[in-house]
Formats: structure tokens, C-alpha cells, sequence
């Protein structure tokens, strides 16, 4: 019998420091503009210090779990904190608790002088330092020296984990004031990512794990095991409802995970706070149930019924019965853009602004009936499942389908996409589970399941969860090295029918035909949340403050495309058409470059010869450039190679020198 | 500037006042002169019952002769003589000489020449006053007197409000200002601040302070600290002044080495710079010769560095008589035959200059040898001299060396100084010491030459090197000579003989480089002639091409062109090119067997064999979906359904043909073919972005609601949109940045403090300080470096205007 033991996070937490930690950068789709821009929504979390005593010591450490979820027994104090920090009223703080930290001056000046960490220096010591070099300044009144001068190094991690995007190179005819105004921008976004990067340090959590003995395989350890092991607050999240009497049951958890709600098929609802297992309402509504969700708030929930769509609040009242949306099978809630988005068996999709009450739009797809849909919560672009074998990607704004991909031979079963908008895993009735790259559509990784996969699932941190009738297995990184057996499985009384991870929680709901489990996966959840964004700790003023300022800043549904950082680009087909007319009218381009007329010299210098010397020197200026360029990269690449060819000799030959060890 | 011109304006103005005045006074004279003659007439007539008309006459005469004489500059003293009693006489006073002409001063003075020394002061006075006699200008007239006062009021007021121009062109730039502009720093002050306006009274701060002192600290002087001072001080006054002198004279020495240079350069004459020329290639040579004994490597550096100036001079337009000289030479052609031969001379250069480097390759030499039979035997011959000055007769010496080896095999190189002989007789005898020289020279380019060979052969043994007569060199006879041959009489020879060298070496690079893909291109095309005397390999390439799926697409004719990647079946696309030329337009067909082919890897499920029940069903359920499906191919549904929309989005070509139209129409018909002129071809459309995935359709719809929302029209500094989106793409807000990031970025232009006066900036503190401030430049920062960031730019706006402290 194996035994667990909880490593005391606390000890983690001291030992691994914020530079080895690499997390999935979480992308939104509003995120827009940059690209690289990561991070900063797994904003510090009001500090949560874990408990070290949750640690059963005594036991032979065999099996290391590290829970990722708060700890509840201190969670009072927490909250308390928790509270403190943040003001709702301003948005996404992590920096706001921040302030106390020696704050970084004039970052335009010192910018050159910040390189990577080591040179950094404090800012004000730099404007000395930069005006005299002499450091005959340094010191002070106190006469000794700083043994640490200047500010502390940023890692080199964080630092690439911020970093937005390649730097581009400034066009060389552009205007002075237009290349002031690159260079600004550019030192703004390097003031931005140093900054962003040093308060990475305030995202100390790590996501947990499930270490098994040798030759031990992880998916073979049951839930009762990792209940037993885990603290009595984590092994609380591991329970069953048994619910038989009304079938299978979907189910969703709100953003914050801090409420769950249940759908059965034969017409029972409810919703209920599921840590605490309270419960919040509880109704049949006499009707066969499709699907079930939450809104932007647990205080309402969208129910997709046999014929219409109805909106209930956490008290069970109903509250809309939205006859324009019928036969609803399936539904996504766009929490940025306040969309209900629903697929019907009539094969339409169809979305719902839940702030408005308006419908903004109704696309038919052509493609039958519409049974499996998925969101890009990078993007907020809709994934539906076709019996064909097709994905198609629909945005509100266009009526035919960005984007189709043929990703099975038989129809597909399920799809869900990584919370960075990167990956797409589909399963299909080729009893195959596929993972796509959605920003190249590109198949990544190809696996077989013996009975395939009726339902998926994808955790904060990647874990992606597949139900094959009536077990579930959980596989870790399933689209970096193929993986050829889960993480973890489970099996269950009932067929599978609905699947979810619990946000910034260690848990997995499972909706079957004979109720509801909820499993402990560890290293599921997101370890740092955003407080500003979605906090499981507010309290009902910080709730209502966080609505008002999330529905101000609401993203209007025309900003949903495949790319978000459209936004930021120039409409081009515009430009091109407003440049000819311009060019029309005044007869010539004005952006064209002038043919290079050499000037006109005296003393004979302006000889047939010498004028065609010039103007020889300055002919495929830009194609000379671009053959250097590339000249330098090969050089580089060549040199690179050659050192690493180096280097791997030295390896071979098994020589060291006593002058290794000052090598990096 | 203004002023200085001003000046001269008014000057000049003043001279043609003088001018002016000169000139009036002249006629005034004559005027005078005139009026006299006038009132003398009149007079002569009052007189004339009187006087008797032959005296009247005569003194008429008299007076107009003095009235010419006085025009003239000089006027004499004239002597008027008293013959008789009359009237003007009176009897009291008598009529002295000259009356009513002026005294002259001189004239007194001459007097006391004579007199007492005492007097000398006052003559030297009056001497003085003679000399100056200035009477006023006329003043200038209204219009032109204002004018100069406009102007230098202009100039007045520019100069004053330039002062400004600094201090507001940082303000404009400046990214925030904070109004008022010189405001007390908020905040804690740094010690230094505190303890400068501070004495030490009570024992415990003397005692601090003396401790403070004791370490070389800044206490009171905040500017400068002990350090800075004792730094400042390190030099003393006569070091500066050495130091000074010594660049003086450095830069004198300088300048006296430009000016010589210059004017080196200036010289014209030919023959001096052509010395100058050989003397410098001299020297260059005997260092080379140096090099090659002592340091190879950089010997090896020279030569490199010699073929890429050759290059150089290949790429320019020298020696193409397109310059002045050369279009003078080409006027004096005509007439002068050593303008001619130097035109020649020139072209010859450049000829070599640009000749094309297909030198013979080994193989060629081959083939020159085997060619040799049939030229002409007149090449062998010693060529005319005449012939020899026109390049376009003599070219063949560098595309054909191998010939003239060839020819030259059994001469001797004994043959050359008898060539040598013939051409001194008719050359001159400098040519021939250039000759000497060259000689030399060449000798060590072959040098050269050698040690090109032996680095292309890879020879390790060293041969020695030499610098001498070619007879120490069997093995580079054929070239020596070939050399000799050349040497006939140009100035240009040598580098006639570099350039050949160049170009060989050039030829063995080229040939390397050339000969691989010549050979691949040999290669291919015999794999070519291979297939196509293979048919199977092509039907091979097909087999494989083609699944049993794919019965459909065949159907449809475009199995040729299901390409896939299998590089010989590219081969032999490329091959029957030519005979489907016309295919070459038809699109690429994905193949089905791409779609969807990617390996599985199958997943092991623990609890899979315990549910028997399930697998049971799930396999019936397998059995029903594959009945379900039976006919239904995903794969080719989902090609068709792409090559649709391809179709779709084609452009239609436009036909404008009026069937009918100049000839019979009717049903049954075709328009002839003539009339396809009328047909519009429709521009080829962009290529799909989905053109290499081939299990994905992209939409090209445009997206109008974000357009709408996007920038169309680019704000004033950019003009490419590429600018613009390299500045909006950088996020401000919260969301992506950290609170002091996003107050940083979003800090605006203007503040001003509420409650406070906002005064306008006083031109003392601004302007006057500037160069007050300028040599406390330093320390002045040093002050501000502990100002906040908020402060940053003001401070650096101010630096320059503060008013030094202390």
C-alpha cells in the first residue's frame, strides 16, 4: 500500500524562487496587441502563504503531491488580506500592492545602461554615474560602499516571459519625428517589460504534481489514495453526488470556481457553492436539460431547455425564457465580451448579449446539427464540431466560417482549446484524439484511443482530460512529447457526460448518468490568481464593484476576430485605395522613393565617370542591405555551429580543463 | 552679418553721395562761371556808350578765359593788372591784388614758417585743420532712413527673441511640463542640500563635521567635492600650456603635410606624377619581396588586397574614354598619333579590364590544343607594331594564353632581348628603362603566380622564392614568355601582366565554382535521358502517386500533376515541361493521402479491459457509425468543398466578343478565333492563404466590422502604415502593465498645480544663465540626479538655465 504525503508548500515556496518557474503565459483574447505579452494576468495573488503544517511528516515520503489549492484553513486570515490589497475600483492591480517597493525612476535615461540584471543600477546613482564617470560619488556621507549596488538583477526567464514581441526594424526613409516616436515607444515597452518582469516575483505559486513510487504508475493510484494523503480541506474536494434518478448531468463552475452547477438531463438543475456544499437552489424544470451555464456572475445561469433557452438567478427564479433561441444543445459564455454564444440542433449559432438582452448575431452554419462547440479564450472565436469530420472557427461578425479544418475521418466527438489559444485537441468517431497548433492549423500530435474519446476537457495548465464512456484519463502536456499513457484515470459508476476543470483549483467535475464526482487532479489549477480579474475570495461588495468595472469595460463584439491584435494594424485595402486616389490626384506617388539624381559638382568633380561612380554607390542600397543581413546571420549560424561542433568534441574527448569551471 | 552689410550699403551710399556732391559743385562752377559772363555782358552793354568797343571786347575775352580757366581743377592766381583810374577804384582804399579771392591757410602759413619755433604748435594746429575738412553729408531721405532703421531694428529684435529659440524648442519637446516651471522640489532633500545651508555650532556637530571633513566629503561645498577639486587641480597652468603648444604644433604639422599634399595633387604634369607612380610601386614591390621572405601570410594579404582593387577597377568606368582627357584625346586623334596611341592604350585597358573570365579551364586548353590546327598560322607570328597599339588585334592575350604558350613553346627565352633591341630603336630610351622595370615586375607577379599554383595544388614544399631573371623559373617558362611577348612598348604592360595573372586566378575560382552545378546540370539531364529511356521509373512515379481513392480525381484528368514530394517524380515534371507547357498553369491537386495521414500513437488505457461490457457496445456502435458512413468519403468532400471555393474566388476572365460581329453567327457557332483579342483576362488572384495546408479552408471575406474600427487614415508624422502600427502596437493599459508603468506611459503632456500663479518665464532666469550655467553643467546634474522621476525631463530642460548655486 502506498502512502502520500503533502511536501509543505510552504518550504517550496522559499526554495523555488520565481526564476526556474515557467508558466504557461495565459493569453486573452483582449489581450490584442502584443503577441509574446504574458504573465501579467496571473497576477500576484494577494499573497497566500500555504500552510506548513499540512505536511504529514511521519510518514515515509514516498509520493509527493503538491496541492495547488488555497488553503482553507487559513483562508480567513487570507481573505482578510486578500481584501486589503486590492481596490476593485481600479483595474488589474497586481502592481497597485506594489507601490511600496522602491519604485524606479526615471527609467528613460537608464535605460541603455540595463542590459541583463547584472548592470543594473539604481536609478538614481545612474544619472551620477552616467554624467561622472569617475564614481567619485558613489560613496556618501556614510563613506562605505554599497556591497550590492544598484538595483536588483532581473532574471533572464522573466525578462523573456515579458518581452513583446521582436524588436522591428525602423524603416530607414521614415521622418525624424517618426523615428522619435518609434524610439519613445520602444523604450516605453522596454521600461514596461523590465518592470513587469521584476514583479514577477510576486507570483510565487507553483503548480502541484503526482510523483509516484518507482515503477509506479501515476494513473494507477485510485482518488480514495490521494484523499487519504492529501490535507482534509483538499480531501474534502474529492466527493460524489448521487444523483441517478435524473440522468446524466452536465455541469459548469463559474469563473472564479467558486460555484457549480448542474444540469441533469431530465430536467434537474442546480447550483450549489460547492466547497462548502451549500446549497444555493435546486429545481426540476419538467424539461429535458441540454446544456447548462454560468453567466458573468454566479447570480445567474443560462439553462438550454428542450425548446427555448432560459435564464435563471442563483435563487432559481426564472428570469427570461429567450424564445429566439431554440433547440439549444450547447453553449459558451464570452466573459469579456458578455456573449452567450449557442449551438442548436437546427444548426444555428447564434449569440446573446447577456448585458443588453439583444441578440447580435445568428449565423446557420449548413452543417447540421450543431452538438459540439468550444471557445478560443484567446480569441473568443467559437469551435464547432461537425458530424463531417470538420472544426469550423466562426466569429459573430462573419457568416461563413473563418476557418475549416478536416480533423477527422469520422465525425468529431468533442473539442477544447488551451487557454492560450494555441492548441486545439478534437476527438473524434475515428476513435482518435488530435492536437492542432491554431495559429498555424497545423496537426501537432496524433494519438489513438482504444474506446475514443466522448468528451474533453483542458485544465488552466494544460492538462487535458478525456472521458472514454464510463472512465476519464487526465494526460499531461499531450502536445509536447507524445505521451502513451495518462497522468491519471478514474472510473465512474456512469457513462460520462460532462466534463470540467475547476478554475484555480486541483479538481475535475465529472457529470455522469449516476450523478456528479469531483476528482482531486493535481497540478490542474492555476496557482496564481488574478484578484482583479477573477477572484475566488471576494467578498459580495468586491463582486458588485468587479461587475460594474467589467461591464464598463466590455468588448464590443466586432473586436472578435482570429487575430486580436488586429485592432492595431491599419485597415490596408482602406489605405491602398485613399494612397491611389491621392496619388491620382496629385499626380505622382508621394511616397515613392525619388530616383537618386547625383548633384552637380564643380572643378570637374561632375565628370560622366564620377557622376556614375556615385550614383553606382548608392544603387541596391536596400538589396546590398538585405545580402549583408543575411550574410551576418550565416556567419553567426556558421559560428554558432562551429562552437557547438566545438563543444561537443570537447564533450566527447571527455577533456576538462582546470579553466572549465569559469565557463558559463 | 546684417549689420556688416548694412554697413557697407550705407557706405557705399555715402560714396555716391560724395560723388553726388563733386559733380554738383563742378557745375555750380560752370553755372557761376556763365552767370559772371552773363552779368559782364549786361554790364558791357550799360558801359558800352562809355567804353570803347576794342576794350570791351577784350576784356570780355579775358574774363571768359578765366571763367574755362577755373573749370579747370587748379586755379591759378591770376594778376590782374591796374592800368588806369576808374570807377570800382576807390581813392580810399586801393585795390589790392586778387581781390575777393579766398586767403588760403598755406598761404599764412608760410609766413610763420619763417617765424619763431613757439608758433610751431599752432601751425602744426592749423596744419591739422586743414587736412580736415569734413562737411557734413547731405542727410538721407526720409524713406531710406527708415529703412536702415527697420533693418537694424530687425536685427535687434531677432536676436533677442533667438535667445528664446532654445528654451522653447525644449519645452516642445519636452514629454511633460509641470507648470509653474521652476517649482520647489516636493520630497525628502538629499543630505547634502540640508547640511550646505547649515553651520556646525554645538561640539557634537563641530566634532561630526570635522570627521566628515576628515574624509574628503562634501559638506558645504555641494558643487564640488574634495575629489573633484583636487582632479580639477591636477593639472597645473604650465602643463596646460605644454600640452597646448604641443597641439599647435601638431596640427600646424598637420596642416603644413595637407597643404603639401595638396598641392602635389595640383601638379599637373604628367610625367612627375608618373615618376611619382613608379616610385611608390617601387617601393611596394620591394616591401611585397620583403613579405614574401618574411611573412607569407601577409604577402598572401597584399595579393588578395591587389585583386580586389583589379576588381575595383573593373567595376569602375576608368578607361573608357568617356573623361575630359579622354575626350580631348579623342579631338586630338585625328591629327596627333600619340593622342591616338593613347586612346588605344586606354581601350586596351579597359578591354582587359572587362573581358569576361572564361579563361581557359584545363579542359579548355585541351581543346585550344586540339583547335590549334585549325587557326590560322599567322598567330604564331611576332606581330606588327602597328597592329600592336590596336587592342581590338592583340586581345588574345589573356582569353588565349594557352595558345600563346603553345606558340611561344619553342622559343627560347634568349629571343627576348633581341625583342627588346627592335623596340628600342623605336621607342624612346625612357620607355625602355620603364621596361627594366618592368621587367622586374613582372618577375616578382609571376612570383605571384607561383605561389597562387602552389596553393592551389596544395604543394607543401617550398620552392624558393625569387625575384629575378626568368630563366631561374623553368617551370614558369611558357608564362615568362608569354610575359616577354607582351612587354612590347605600352606604359600599360604591367598592368596588362597583373591583370592576365588576376584573371587566371580568377578563372580557377570561377571554373571551381562554375564546374558543380555545371556537372549537376549534367547529371540531371542525364537522369533525365535515363527516364525517359526508363518508362518504368515514370511509371513508377505514378503508381505511387495514385491510391485507389483517388479513382475520382482521375477521372477528373488531373493525375499528372498530383505531385507529391518524391523529388524524382519533380525531375520528371520538369522534364516533360516542354511538352506540357500549357498545364503549367493548371492548379496543384492536394493529394487526399496528405490529408489526414499523420501517425497515431496509440494510448494505453489502464482501465480499458475491465469494462467488457462497454467495449462490446462500443464496438457495435463502431460496426453501426461505419454502415452509417459508408458511403461517405470526409476526405474527398472536404477537397471538393475547398476546390469550390477556390473556384468561387477566381476572377472571371472578361469576354467582350459580340458573336455575330463581322462575320456569320448564329446557333452552332463559335466566334472565330480571331476575335479572342476580345477576350479580358482576368488578373491572377493572390494566393490562398491556405494553398499549403491542405486540410484547411480559410475564409477571404473581409471582416467589415473590424475595418470600421481599424485606422484607415495615417495621423501626420507617418506616411506607411508600417510606422503607425510600430507605435500603436505597444499596450498602455493596466491589464499589461504595472501601475508605475501605466502612470509613466499615460502621464499627460501638461500639469499644472492648482492654486499656484502660473507666471510667464522671465528671460533673466532662462536666458541669461544659459552660459552662466554651462561650465556648472556637471555638477548641476550631480544635483539632480536625486530628483524624482516625475521631475526627470523638467530637470533636464532646466539644467542648462539654472542658476548656479553657491
Amino acid at each position: 500500500m502506498n502512502t502520500t504525503k503533502m511536501a509543505t508548500s510552504s518550504e517550496t515556496t522559499l526554495k523555488k524562487t520565481h526564476v526556474g518557474n515557467k508558466k504557461k503565459p495565459i493569453k486573452r483574447y483582449w489581450h490584442g496587441t502584443e503577441t509574446n505579452e504574458t504573465g501579467k494576468k496571473q497576477t500576484p495573488k494577494p499573497t497566500k502563504p500555504r500552510g506548513g503544517k499540512r505536511g504529514l511528516t511521519s510518514l515515509p515520503l514516498k509520493r509527493h503531491w503538491h496541492g495547488t489549492e488555497k488553503n482553507k484553513s487559513n483562508g480567513k486570515k487570507q481573505r482578510n488580506h486578500s481584501e486589503r490589497t486590492p481596490k476593485q475600483t481600479q483595474p488589474s492591480g497586481e502592481k497597485r500592492a506594489l507601490t511600496s517597493l522602491p519604485s524606479k525612476r526615471s527609467w528613460q535615461g537608464t535605460k541603455k545602461n540595463e542590459t541583463d540584471g547584472e548592470k543594473q543600477r539604481n536609478d538614481n546613482e545612474q544619472t551620477s554615474t552616467q554624467t561622472e564617470p569617475s564614481g567619485g560619488e558613489k560613496r556618501l556621507i556614510s563613506s562605505k560602499e554599497d556591497p550590492f549596488p544598484g538595483t536588483a538583477p532581473i532574471p533572464k526567464n522573466s525578462l523573456k516571459k515579458f518581452k513583446r514581441g521582436e524588436k522591428q526594424e525602423i524603416p530607414r526613409d521614415a521622418w525624424h519625428k517618426v523615428k522619435c516616436a518609434i524610439a519613445d515607444s520602444e523604450a516605453v515597452d522596454d521600461m514596461a517589460q523590465k518592470q513587469n518582469a521584476r514583479f514577477d516575483l510576486l507570483l510565487p505559486e507553483d503548480a502541484g504534481f503526482l510523483e509516484g513510487d518507482e515503477d509506479e504508475d501515476t494513473c494507477t493510484i485510485s482518488q480514495e489514495d490521494i484523499a487519504n494523503a492529501v490535507d482534509i480541506t483538499s480531501g474534502a474536494k474529492y466527493f460524489n453526488l448521487a444523483l441517478s434518478q435524473f440522468g446524466p448531468y452536465r455541469l459548469d463552475y463559474s469563473k472564479n470556481g467558486r460555484h457549480l452547477l448542474l444540469g441533469g438531463r431530465r430536467g434537474h438543475v442546480t447550483c450549489l457553492e460547492w466547497q462548502s456544499k451549500q446549497l444555493m437552489c435546486e429545481m426540476n424544470v419538467m424539461e429535458t436539460v441540454n446544456d447548462v451555464k454560468w453567466l458573468h456572475t454566479e447570480a445567474m445561469f443560462a439553462v438550454a431547455q428542450k425548446k427555448w433557452l432560459y435564464i435563471y438567478d442563483n435563487k432559481g427564479i426564472e428570469l427570461h425564457c429567450i424564445r429566439k433561441f431554440n433547440d439549444v444543445l450547447r453553449m459558451q459564455f464570452l466573459p469579456y465580451h458578455f456573449l452567450l454564444a449557442t449551438a442548436s440542433a437546427t444548426g444555428f449559432l447564434q449569440y446573446l448579449d447577456v448585458s443588453v438582452g439583444k441578440e447580435v448575431a445568428a449565423t446557420c452554419t449548413k452543417a447540421g446539427r450543431l452538438d459540439v462547440m468550444a471557445q478560443n479564450p484567446y480569441n473568443a472565436i467559437i469551435h464547432l464540431g461537425h458530424s463531417n469530420g470538420t472544426v469550423t472557427l466562426w466569429s459573430p461578425n462573419v457568416k461563413e466560417p473563418l476557418v475549416k479544418m478536416l480533423c477527422h475521418q469520422g465525425g468529431v466527438r468533442s473539442v477544447a482549446v488551451d487557454k492560450t489559444g494555441t492548441y486545439m485537441v478534437t476527438s473524434g468517431m475515428d476513435k482518435k484524439l488530435k492536437v492542432y497548433d491554431i495559429r498555424s492549423y497545423k496537426p501537432l500530435q496524433s494519438y489513438f484511443l482504444p474506446a475514443g474519446a466522448s468528451c474533453l476537457s483542458l485544465s488552466q495548465k494544460g492538462l487535458l482530460c478525456a472521458a472514454t464512456g464510463d472512465t476519464v484519463q487526465v494526460y499531461r502536456d499531450v502536445w509536447g512529447t507524445p505521451v502513451t499513457k495518462p497522468y491519471m484515470a478514474h472510473r465512474l459508476k456512469g457513462s460520462v457526460w460532462g466534463l470540467h476543470f475547476c478554475p484555480f483549483e486541483d479538481i475535475l467535475g465529472v457529470g455522469h448518468g449516476e450523478g456528479f464526482t469531483s476528482m482531486v487532479v493535481p497540478g490542474a489549477g492555476e496557482p496564481n490568481f488574478d484578484g482583479y480579474d477573477a477572484n475566488p475570495y471576494r467578498s459580495s461588495k468586491q463582486m458588485q464593484e468587479w461587475e460594474v468595472k467589467a461591464l464598463l469595460e466590455k468588448v464590443q463584439p466586432e473586436l472578435i476576430t482570429l487575430d486580436p491584435s488586429m485592432l492595431s494594424k491599419v485597415d490596408k485595402s482602406t489605405w491602398e485605395q485613399r494612397h491611389q486616389d491621392r496619388v491620382k490626384a496629385l499626380g505622382y506617388d508621394p511616397l515613392a522613393k525619388g530616383k537618386f539624381i547625383p548633384r552637380f559638382k564643380k572643378k570637374g568633380r561632375s565628370s560622366s565617370g564620377n557622376v556614375e561612380r556615385r550614383k553606382r554607390q548608392v544603387a541596391h542600397e536596400d538589396q546590398r542591405d538585405e545580402i549583408r543581413k543575411t550574410v551576418e546571420e550565416n556567419m553567426e549560424r556558421a559560428k554558432e555551429r562551429k562552437q557547438y561542433k566545438k563543444e561537443q568534441m570537447a564533450a566527447a574527448a571527455g577533456q576538462k580543463s582546470a579553466l572549465d569551471r569559469f565557463r558559463k | 552679418m546684417v549689420e556688416s552689410k548694412a554697413a557697407k550699403r550705407r557706405k557705399r551710399k555715402t560714396q555716391k553721395e560724395d560723388k553726388k556732391t563733386t559733380s554738383a559743385t563742378v557745375l555750380q562752377r560752370i553755372r557761376d562761371a556763365e552767370e559772371e559772363l552773363h552779368q559782364t555782358q549786361t554790364e558791357d552793354v550799360i558801359s558800352a556808350s562809355e567804353d570803347e568797343g576794342g576794350d570791351d571786347e577784350e576784356r570780355k575775352h579775358s574774363k571768359l578765359l578765366d571763367a574755362i580757366r577755373s573749370l579747370g581743377g587748379k586755379r591759378r592766381k591770376k594778376l590782374t593788372e591796374r592800368s588806369e583810374a576808374s570807377i570800382q577804384v576807390s581813392e580810399f582804399a586801393v585795390n589790392a591784388e586778387g581781390e575777393g579771392d579766398k586767403i588760403h591757410l598755406s598761404e599764412l602759413i608760410e609766413n610763420i614758417d619763417k617765424a619763431s619755433t613757439s608758433l610751431s604748435k599752432a601751425k602744426q594746429r592749423l596744419n591739422k585743420l586743414k587736412n580736415h575738412h569734413s562737411t557734413l553729408d547731405t542727410p538721407l531721405n526720409r524713406k531710406e532712413a527708415e529703412q536702415i532703421q527697420r533693418e537694424v531694428a530687425f536685427e535687434k529684435t531677432s536676436k533677442l527673441v533667438s535667445g528664446w529659440e532654445h528654451v522653447v524648442n525644449q519645452n516642445q519637446r519636452a514629454e511633460q511640463l509641470v507648470f509653474p516651471l521652476k517649482q520647489e522640489l516636493s520630497g525628502p532633500k538629499r543630505m547634502e542640500h540640508v547640511v550646505s545651508g547649515w553651520k556646525a555650532q554645538t561640539p557634537l556637530e563641530k566634532e561630526i563635521f570635522s570627521l566628515l571633513h576628515a574624509n574628503n566629503q562634501p559638506v558645504h561645498d555641494v558643487v564640488l567635492t574634495a575629489g573633484e577639486e583636487s582632479s580639477i587641480k591636477a593639472m597645473s597652468l604650465e602643463e596646460a600650456k605644454l600640452r597646448r603648444a604641443e597641439l599647435q604644433k601638431f596640427r600646424a604639422l598637420q596642416s603644413y603635410y595637407e597643404a603639401k599634399a595638396k598641392r602635389q595633387k595640383k601638379i599637373k604634369s604628367k610625367t612627375y606624377h608618373k615618376i611619382q607612380h613608379k616610385v611608390l610601386r617601387k617601393d611596394y614591390l620591394k616591401h611585397f619581396d620583403e613579405l614574401l621572405k618574411t611573412d607569407p601570410d601577409a604577402a598572401l594579404e597584399e595579393l588578395n588586397k591587389a585583386e580586389l582593387s583589379r576588381m575595383k577597377e573593373r567595376m569602375t568606368l576608368k578607361h573608357q574614354n568617356s573623361g575630359k582627357w579622354a575626350k580631348s584625346r579623342a579631338i586630338m586623334a585625328k591629327y596627333d598619333e600619340g593622342a591616338r596611341k593613347a586612346m588605344q592604350q586606354q581601350l586596351e585597358v579597359n578591354k582587359d579590364l572587362t573581358l569576361k573570365l572564361v579563361i581557359p579551364t584545363d579542359e579548355d586548353e585541351e581543346d585550344e590544343e586540339e583547335s590549334v590546327e585549325a587557326l590560322p598560322s599567322f598567330v604564331n607570328d611576332a606581330e606588327p607594331i602597328v597592329d600592336a597599339v590596336n587592342p581590338w588585334m592583340r586581345g588574345k592575350l589573356s582569353t588565349e594564353p594557352a595558345l600563346q604558350e603553345e606558340s611561344n613553346d619553342m622559343e627560347t627565352s634568349g629571343a627576348r632581348p633581341g625583342n627588346v633591341q627592335a623596340e628600342e630603336e623605336a621607342n624612346h630610351l625612357q620607355e625602355v628603362e620603364e621596361e627594366v622595370e618592368e621587367t622586374e615586375e613582372e618577375a616578382i607577379l609571376r612570383g605571384f603566380e607561383e605561389r597562387r599554383k602552389m596553393r592551389r595544388v596544395e604543394d607543401v614544399e617550398v620552392t624558393p622564392m625569387f625575384v629575378g631573371d626568368n630563366k631561374e623559373l623553368p617551370a614558369e617558362k611558357a608564362e615568362a614568355i608569354e610575359v616577354s611577348d607582351d612587354d612590347d612598348d605600352n606604359d600599360n604592360e604591367e598592368e596588362e601582366a597583373e591583370i592576365s595573372t588576376f584573371t587566371r586566378l580568377f578563372q580557377g575560382l570561377v571554373k571551381n565554382h562554375v564546374d558543380s552545378p555545371a556537372e549537376t546540370a549534367k547529371m540531371g539531364a542525364s537522369i533525365c535521358v535515363g527516364q525517359d529511356e526508363s518508362p518504368t521509373m515514370l511509371d513508377e512515379g505514378l503508381v505511387r502517386v495514385m491510391a485507389p481513392e483517388d479513382l475520382e480525381l482521375l477521372s477528373q484528368g488531373d493525375a499528372s500533376l498530383m505531385t507529391t514530394s518524391a523529388p524524382r517524380i519533380e525531375q520528371t515534371d520538369s522534364q516533360s515541361e516542354t511538352q506540357h507547357a500549357g498545364e503549367k498553369k493548371r492548379k496543384i491537386m492536394i493529394d487526399p493521402n496528405e490529408v489526414l495521414t499523420k501517425e497515431a500513437k496509440v494510448i494505453k488505457v489502464p482501465f480499458a479491459p475491465t469494462a467488457v461490457d462497454d467495449v462490446e457496445g462500443m464496438e457495435e456502435q463502431r460496426v453501426i457509425i461505419k454502415e452509417a458512413f459508408a458511403g461517405d468519403d470526409v476526405v474527398s468532400d472536404f477537397l471538393k468543398d475547398k476546390e469550390k471555393q477556390e473556384e468561387a474566388r477566381k476572377p472571371k476572365d472578361l469576354d467582350l466578343t459580340l458573336p455575330g460581329w463581322g462575320e456569320w453567327g448564329g446557333i452552332g457557332l463559335k466566334p472565330s478565333n480571331r476575335k479572342r483579342r476580345f477576350l479580358v483576362q482576368a488578373a491572377e488572384p493572390t494566393p490562398r492563404r491556405d494553398l499549403k495546408l491542405p486540410n484547411v479552408i480559410f475564409s477571404e471575406k473581409r471582416d467589415s466590422s473590424i475595418a470600421r474600427l481599424q485606422v484607415c487614415q495615417l495621423p501626420f508624422p507617418f506616411r506607411h502604415p508600417k510606422e503607425f502600427e510600430h507605435v500603436i502596437c505597444s499596450p498602455i493599459g493596466h491589464t499589461w502593465n504595472t501601475q508605475n508603468a501605466v502612470q509613466k506611459i499615460t502621464a499627460p503632456k501638461v500639469m499644472t498645480k492648482l492654486g499656484t500663479i502660473i507666471e510667464p518665464m522671465s528671460r533673466e532666469k532662462y536666458i541669461k544663465n544659459q552660459e552662466l550655467v554651462a561650465p556648472g553643467r556637471k555638477s548641476d546634474q550631480y544635483l539632480e540626479s536625486d530628483k524624482g522621476t516625475q521631475n526627470k525631463k523638467r530637470s533636464q530642460q532646466k539644467k542648462k538655465h539654472k542658476p548656479k548655486k553657491n
